[in-house]
């Protein structure tokens, strides 16, 4: 196969649809862009079930008035217990400890908030967090100096199921965009062939193979594939610098939202770049095949 | 060589046959004229020859390969053995005369050295040389008939198909190209025209077939355009 041949036909052809290629190219970044983010979302949420699920499952809060007996009997009955992984005890101090370095970007927060207000507390990791209805039942809310027992792992669920509905309307709407940018791609190629009529007529009669009539416009489309795929990954590392690093910076210190590490990017750019490729490359097969006569 | 047995194409728009049971056979290095009125089926005689259509029923061989039954991916391949010319010359615009005729060998991959040895030996054929380097729109008709004839022949197919060829130019350029035609045709190749040009058929004597509403009407050894004309 001729190299130069293809290229150039592959060049005048990009060339010659201007507005259209532009209007390809950028249908196919956005839907690549949207559809990086949708990743970079979704290994954020791994990230963060592992940093909240590990840490705590179920707090058992105790009540202002609690006495040293009932909180060494609620001690011994969670160190005996066969539901119990492990338990962390957390006094006043060193919850309100805690309280400051979770909100130090909130210096007002911390001020407002009187030393002893936050509750003393009980953390305890099961050994199945599903059970967390054994717990609750064993120590019951308001008795024995147990003021109430929260699932932390229900709060977590409504949170991640919010971050989950984030990375699918993310997602979603990628998907809409890989289909304009689709049907876009199709329309160009369709024009383009019809810009070419005469040579690939020609080629037609005089026996050029089909792969050799079709592969300037698959490539036509795939090198377009391909700039919008660097143009999506351009998008996601400008918003890692200018967004997430900067707006975000707070909470990532605080270890609330993990950070969107280079690696991340540079895992998924490859498979946004063999995304934006090979679909425009199918469309522009499949276009061929059912439209155009070659 | 080429061989078609009741052979029947209907086009799904219409209720006529444009072929209607036509059997005929065509010898290797024959010179046949298609003759017939508008819409008398040579040209879907042509197209069936090409395996640009298939026909409703009937087989179609060519080459010694019935086209009926040859895959998509074979087409390619067996077109390298035809060579075409049309009324309207069908050549690029934006390519030299040169460039016209290299393009049928770069597109099924002849090998460059191959290309610069023929393109210019076949412009010397059909008398373009000095003209490599001409746009088309330079040349005049009956010249950019000779580079479409380069182009079909420059593969040495074994049959070239001509669909009116001289329909465009005037009486002389015609013998001209009829000339170079029939030059071809003395190298081995079989030659089928299409054409409505009679004094061309009456003064070249050569087999006539003619069609009539897509029916054969009459096969000639040496014959003329009309009976009686």
């Amino acid at each position: 196969m001729r190299v130069n041949f293809v290229l150039s036909e592959v060049a005048t052809g990009l060339r010659r649809n201007l507005t259209m290629t532009v209007a390809m190219i950028l249908t196919t970044a956005i839907s690549l862009g949207l559809m990086g983010t949708g990743l970079l979302i979704a290994g954020m949420i791994s990230d963060m079930k592992e940093i909240y699920y590990d840490k705590v499952q179920v707090s058992i809060f105790l009540s202002d008035d609690v006495s040293d007996e009932q909180r060494s009997a609620i001690e011994q009955q969670l160190s005996d217990s066969p539901e119990v992984a492990s338990y962390l005890y957390e006094s006043k101090d060193e919850a309100y400890a805690r309280f400051q370095q979770q909100f130090s970007q909130q210096p007002e927060l911390v001020q407002n908030t009187p030393a002893d207000a936050l509750p003393e507390s009980f953390r305890v990791e099961l050994v199945n967090p599903e059970r967390y209805e054994v717990i609750a039942a064993e120590f019951p809310n308001g008795q024995n100096g147990v003021d109430q027992v929260r699932d932390e792992g229900d709060f977590l669920d409504r949170l991640f199921s919010l971050l989950n509905g984030a990375r699918n309307a993310t997602i979603a709407v990628a998907v809409v965009q890989a289909l304009a940018a689709l049907l876009l791609i199709s329309n160009t190629i369709q024009l383009a062939a019809f810009n070419r009529r005469n040579e690939t007529n020609i080629m037609r009669l005089v026996g050029a193979s089909r792969w050799y009539t079709q592969l300037p416009f698959i490539l036509e489309a795939a090198v377009a594939g391909l700039i919008g795929a660097a143009l999506a990954v351009g998008g996601l590392v400008l918003t890692k610098v200018l967004f997430v690093d900067r707006t975000l910076a707070g909470p990532i210190k605080a270890g609330i939202i993990p950070p969107v590490d280079w690696s991340a990017i540079a895992f998924i750019s490859p498979i946004i770049a063999a995304a934006g490729v090979g679909l425009a490359a199918i469309a522009a097969y499949v276009t061929l095949r059912l439209y155009v006569r070659l | 060589m080429i061989e078609l047995q009741h052979v029947t194409k209907l086009y799904p728009a219409s209720g006529r046959p444009a072929l209607d049971d036509v059997s005929t056979e065509i010898d290797k290095g024959e010179f046949v004229f298609l003759i017939g009125s508008s819409g008398s089926g040579k040209s879907t005689f042509l197209r069936l020859l090409l395996k640009e259509d298939d026909p409703t029923r009937g087989t179609v061989t060519v080459n010694g390969k019935t086209l009926n039954t040859m895959s998509k991916w074979q087409v390619p391949k067996f077109r390298r053995t035809i060579g075409c010319v049309f009324q309207d010359f069908r050549l690029l615009r934006n390519r030299t005369v040169a460039q016209n005729v290299a393009f049928a060998l770069e597109v099924i991959n002849k090998p460059q050295r191959t290309i610069k040895r023929v393109v210019p030996e076949v412009l010397e054929m059909v008398g373009l040389e000095g003209k490599a380097t001409r746009l088309p729109h330079e040349l005049s008709g009956g010249e950019q008939q000779r580079v479409a004839i380069a182009r079909a022949f420059v593969n040495r197919p074994l049959v070239l198909l001509a669909d009116e060829p001289t329909g465009n130019l005037d009486p002389e350029t015609s013998e001209g190209i009829m000339l170079l035609l029939e030059r071809i045709n003395r190298t081995g190749t079989t030659v089928i025209m299409a054409t409505h040009d009679y004094h061309i058929v009456d003064s070249m004597r050569r087999r006539v077939i003619e069609l009539n509403g897509g029916a054969v009407t009459r096969d000639q050894s040496r014959g003329v355009y009309g009976v009686g004309r």
